[in-house]
């Protein structure tokens, strides 16, 4: 299987790769258009700023090829917030793949932020193909301030606020989580990710 | 709800675990990828790697091992030691960390927490504070790898706690060097005094000898993590115990759900 990772010259780009080589798979990390474009699965990671990251997509040529991506997708932490309209951390335009605003996470009294550790997660789509195997009772390890809304989320998670844990809109999916750092759930999820069939593609994307 | 995390501390010098007591007299515990698995098998939360030469000698922290230990484990770890600049920071998460944690350089020249911050994201700079009480005061001391070369910055630990989080550190661990190595407990009431001047999560560091020591600095200063080393590295408290009873107890704890090794997903290459 051709896996690639996105290279936003962010810093967990290592971790991503080593997690899918511990599930059998070699990804190349890249920013070469042509060789997303014939990838089988897409990951677009990162961590840091939502505008630094969006400059770095820019300077990469790579803005306009991640929304025309046909095969399965999957965000992870920054780049599941990349996937929508805008984000007001640094007040920027983003992908614009998925509907919707990036807001900060309101913590309320009591709760730190960054919401840094591990959380559960409510599904309100146990059916979506990376919920398979994973209940209610998994525990993901999460690290943001910022955090999307729920409208497509497949799984949601609650830091004060409730927002998107996991999101599915067309071809793409994202999770504000790591997997890549969620001992053997987050490995689940990938590899859900891995095997998720290229016919979960909806019609619309044509 | 977040649950609270256990932390294994591992202090490494030249590529090796070791443990000493009050920062002194270090034994050798073991290989440093061995041990990061074993606490990741076990339950561990996140990991702690302190590199214990790399400040006091001026030395920059080895990357060998942080891709070593990066490429075997998927729980997030923090890199402690050494760092003093934006490239060292961008060096080590690169190799796979998480997190950087910053302790004398950051006292040094405070900026460094406001550089790191920036070019790296606050949600990877902790800050370290090693803190004595002094006269009725927390008082910040440095340089505490190497008990000749230690400084007292002549910095009161409030201040100092309040002034990372304006640099923009996202995270505290505060080591409170009068319980450390004693295994009779964190100092809950200097952990509970910093937790109100803290918005960032805390960590409490030095002084866990029994579970009930958990519970305690949990309930009592309401902190977001425990680390300890010792009471893990010998034994004496099995991490898996430890997070069973203290979920018992009606702490939020992540017990890893057990996934069955048919589900996974081998072969997915």
């Amino acid at each position: 299987m051709n896996v690639v990772i996105i290279d936003t010259g962010s810093a967990n780009l290592g971790s991503v790769r080593h997690a899918l080589t511990r599930l059998g798979v070699v990804a190349d990390t890249t920013c070469d258009s042509s060789k997303i474009a014939a990838a089988d699965r897409v990951i677009l990671p990162g961590v840091g700023h939502a505008r630094t990251a969006m400059a770095e997509l820019e300077r990469a040529g790579l803005i306009g090829l991640i929304g025309s991506l046909t095969q399965p997708v999957l965000g992870i932490c920054l780049g599941l917030q990349l996937l929508y309209e805008s984000s007001s951390e640094g007040d920027v335009d983003c992908l614009g793949v998925i509907p919707g605003r990036v807001e900060p996470l309101n913590a309320g009294e009591g709760l730190r932020l960054p919401h840094m550790g591990w959380n559960q997660l409510e599904w309100r789509n146990n059916n979506d193909p990376l919920a398979r195997g994973l209940g209610p009772e998994a525990w993901f390890y999460f690290v943001h301030s910022f955090a999307a809304p729920v409208e497509h989320a497949v799984a949601t998670c609650c830091h004060g606020d409730e927002f998107a844990a996991i999101v599915r809109y067309r071809n793409f999916a994202a999770c504000q989580f790591h997997p890549e750092k969620s001992a053997a759930v987050g490995a689940r999820l990938m590899a859900n990710f891995l095997l998720e069939s290229r016919q979960q593609e909806p019609l619309t994307c044509s | 709800m977040v649950a609270v995390r256990i932390i294994p501390c591992l202090d490494v010098r030249d590529g090796r675990v070791v443990k000493g007591v009050k920062f002194r007299d270090h034994r050798d515990m073991g290989d440093i990828v061995e041990l990061a698995e074993r606490y990741r098998d076990e339950g561990a939360d996140e990991l702690v790697f302190y590199d214990i030469t790399a400040s006091p000698q001026r030395r920059s922290v080895d990357v060998e091992w942080i891709e070593r230990v990066a490429a075997a484990i998927d729980i997030p770890f923090c890199v402690a030691g050494g760092i003093r600049d934006v490239v060292t920071a961008r060096a080590v998460l690169s190799a796979g960390a998480d997190k950087i944690s910053i302790n004398s350089p950051a006292l040094e020249r405070p900026a460094l927490i406001a550089e790191l911050a920036e070019a790296c994201g606050s949600q990877c700079v902790v800050v370290g504070i090693d803190s004595i009480s002094e006269q009725g005061r927390y008082r910040v001391r440095q340089y505490t790898g190497d008990p000749d070369n230690m400084v007292d910055p002549r910095t009161d630990t409030e201040r100092w706690v309040v002034e990372v989080q304006r640099l923009g550190a996202g995270e505290i661990v505060l080591n409170c060097m009068d319980a450390d190595g004693t295994r009779s407990g964190y100092d809950v009431a200097q952990l509970g005094a910093m937790r109100r001047l803290c918005q960032v999560p805390l960590i409490a560091s030095g002084g866990a000898g029994e579970p009930a020591h958990f519970l305690e600095v949990f309930e009592t200063a309401d902190v977001d993590g425990a680390l300890a080393a010792s009471v893990f590295h010998s034994g004496h408290i099995p991490i898996p115990g430890l997070k069973r009873w203290l979920a018992d107890q009606g702490v939020v704890t992540r017990i890893d759900s057990t996934i069955s090794e048919t589900e996974t997903a081998a072969g997915v290459g």
